[in-house]
């Protein structure tokens, strides 16, 4: 069994109306079956609506299943007095940093995960510094977060989490409030988690560009898993993935372009340097 | 007409150890009908250059004009601005607040003192043009898609028939096919109306295909103003400041430097297509 599986997950919630009247029943989630192996960097599309968030919210019980079954390193999600442990196992970073953060010094946010774990203070200081290191944020350790960027709250964010010693982090959208540079600071450091701790990461965003180095990619809709492949399969889809209210890379899309107007690239080009390598080959 | 900043500088904790000078002598013309783009990193003055325009906040120095009108002058109604020059702030859908989507948007005309019938037909005019499907008038504005709340709440500035909107970051969050329809749908507002657009925004993508001109802030100044392929051509001092170019840019940068004819100056994805295909057939 992997990091993270589900088995038939659904999640359904009551919709009341002003008087609490029941309404209906919204099935966000609808027979999700994953199997995600530790130390994978998976990555998690859809449209607003689709499910993947509600899905990512199972990974570390703040919601169970309505019915089916989610595991974490082995532990079933439902069983409440494991509630804790699994939070440590699977850590969750947010869209919006300004929620995340309550220390008044970058250091003593890092801190409070591990102080509510429990941890010896020696070794608290200990992983405050590795996390910090990690992400890269070690110099601002004694600065207020107050007076970070977008990027730099975000990755102090990560490094709370990864003071907990996860094993696997998931991701919801950290970069949708940021800047291109804090975007790219907070991806740069996801990757070094997934390469260099081993750390499973599950990253859900809006930005294609974000994920073309995931080991998979789970494209949700309706509640379902729609596509499942690696970057290189589900970009080679434009079409398929516009009905689903996505887009690819810029750099796909451009290949794209070219391939409508008769010059003949191949599918699901991910990088600057395939395009560049593609179109020296068809030169005259 | 236009909106002028004139020396516009605004500083806050004066007097203290934390003084911070959020603008700093900003000058600004922004004519009439223009889409407008204004780019910067997290903190580079962007929300309080904006906030300006329709007199939020109060510069700590310099002049702003709205149409010929000083807008500090002491007799100058600045309700009337508000209603002239709308903002639409980050995540608005969480301003929604009535039972129904058209009683939310009827809010802001109502307010402006007009009577119900000019109210609801304002409504219903701006519904239409933000295209959100007649179905959902009178639904919960929080049974919508983040998509569809969106629009709704640039509905509701719409319906104050402002001549300027200003909307800051309208597509954080959202789908690549939301953002797409939000952005095309106010492209062509401004190509119907004439109305004047300003956007904040973080996706270089999104500024390269849909505005006239590109304000860059910085440390609370103008960095850079100008065409989008005369701003992106600087993009090594635009990663500086924590920016970047679109995607494109730097394809054909690349392509160029392994010998390609192409135009770097292509900032979107049917320009760089175009400059590509004609440097293959020249050869």
């Amino acid at each position: 069994m992997g990091i993270v599986k589900t088995e038939d997950l659904v999640y359904e919630y009551i919709r009341r109306d002003e008087e609490g009247n029941v309404e209906g029943i919204t099935r966000a989630v609808d027979e999700v079956n994953l199997d995600i192996r530790q130390g994978e960097f998976i990555a998690i599309l859809g449209h607003n609506g689709s499910g993947k968030s509600t899905l990512a919210k199972h990974i570390n019980a703040i919601l169970n299943p309505t019915e089916g079954t989610v595991w974490v390193d082995g532990m079933d999600t439902g069983e409440a007095d494991k509630v804790w442990e699994i939070r440590q196992t699977a850590g969750m970073v947010f869209q919006n940093p300004d929620n995340q953060i309550i220390g008044q010094v970058v250091e003593e946010d890092v801190g409070f995960g591990p102080e509510n774990m429990g941890i010896p203070t020696k070794e608290i200081w200990e992983r405050v510094e590795e996390s910090l290191k990690a992400v890269g944020m070690y110099e601002y350790r004694r600065h207020s977060p107050n007076k970070l960027s977008g990027g730099q709250k975000q990755r102090v964010s990560i490094a709370g989490v990864l003071a907990m010693h996860p094993k696997c982090i998931v991701l919801d959208e950290p970069t949708a409030m940021l800047d291109p540079s804090g975007r790219r600071e907070v991806i740069r450091a996801a990757r070094a988690l997934n390469d260099v701790e081993e750390v499973t990461i599950i990253l859900i965003t809006h930005y294609m560009e974000e994920i073309i180095y995931a080991n998979r990619v789970f494209v949700m809709d309706n509640g379902k898993i729609a596509m499942e492949g690696t970057p290189r399969e589900i970009f080679s889809q434009v079409e398929k993935l516009k009905e689903l209210r996505l887009n690819v890379p810029q750099v796909t899309l451009l290949a794209y372009e070219l391939k409508k107007r008769g010059i003949g690239l191949p599918d699901g080009i991910l990088t600057t340097e395939e395009l560049a390598e593609a179109l020296e080959r068809i030169r005259p | 007409m236009s909106i002028i900043l004139d020396h516009v500088n605004y500083v806050y904790g004066d007097g203290s150890a934390l003084e911070v000078k959020a603008l700093d002598d900003i000058c600004l013309q922004i004519p009439d009908g223009q889409f407008v783009g204004i780019i910067g990193h997290t903190g580079s003055g962007k929300s309080t250059l904006v906030q300006h325009m329709n007199g939020l906040l109060r510069a700590s120095s310099g002049h702003i004009y709205f149409n010929g009108e000083d807008i500090y002058d002491k007799d100058y109604d600045l309700k009337k601005l508000r209603g002239k020059v709308g903002l639409v702030f980050q995540y608005p859908e969480h301003q929604l607040f009535e039972i129904d989507v058209f009683t939310d948007v009827c809010f802001g005309p109502k307010n402006l003192g007009l009577d119900k019938k000019e109210t609801e037909l304002r409504a219903f005019d701006a519904l239409r043009k933000v295209g959100l499907p007649v179905e959902l008038y009178y639904q919960s504005p929080f049974e919508l898609s983040g998509g569809q709340k969106r629009r709704v709440a640039i509905a509701g500035v719409l319906a104050m028939k402002p001549e300027v909107l200003i909307l800051d970051e309208p597509t954080a969050g959202l789908d690549p096919k939301g953002r797409d329809e939000i952005l095309g749908q106010i492209k062509e507002l401004q190509q119907e109306t004439g109305l004047t657009i300003l956007l904040v925004s973080h996706s270089m993508e999104d500024v390269a295909e849909y505005v006239d001109r590109i304000i860059v802030m910085n440390r609370g100044s103008v960095l850079f103003d100008g065409l989008p392929k005369e701003v992106f051509s600087r993009y090594k001092e635009l990663e500086a400041v924590g920016l970047a170019a679109p995607q494109v840019t730097y394809i054909l940068h690349e392509l160029k430097a392994r010998g390609m004819d192409v135009d770097v100056n292509a900032t979107t994805i049917g320009e760089a297509a175009e400059s590509i295909q004609k440097a293959l057939k020249s050869v």
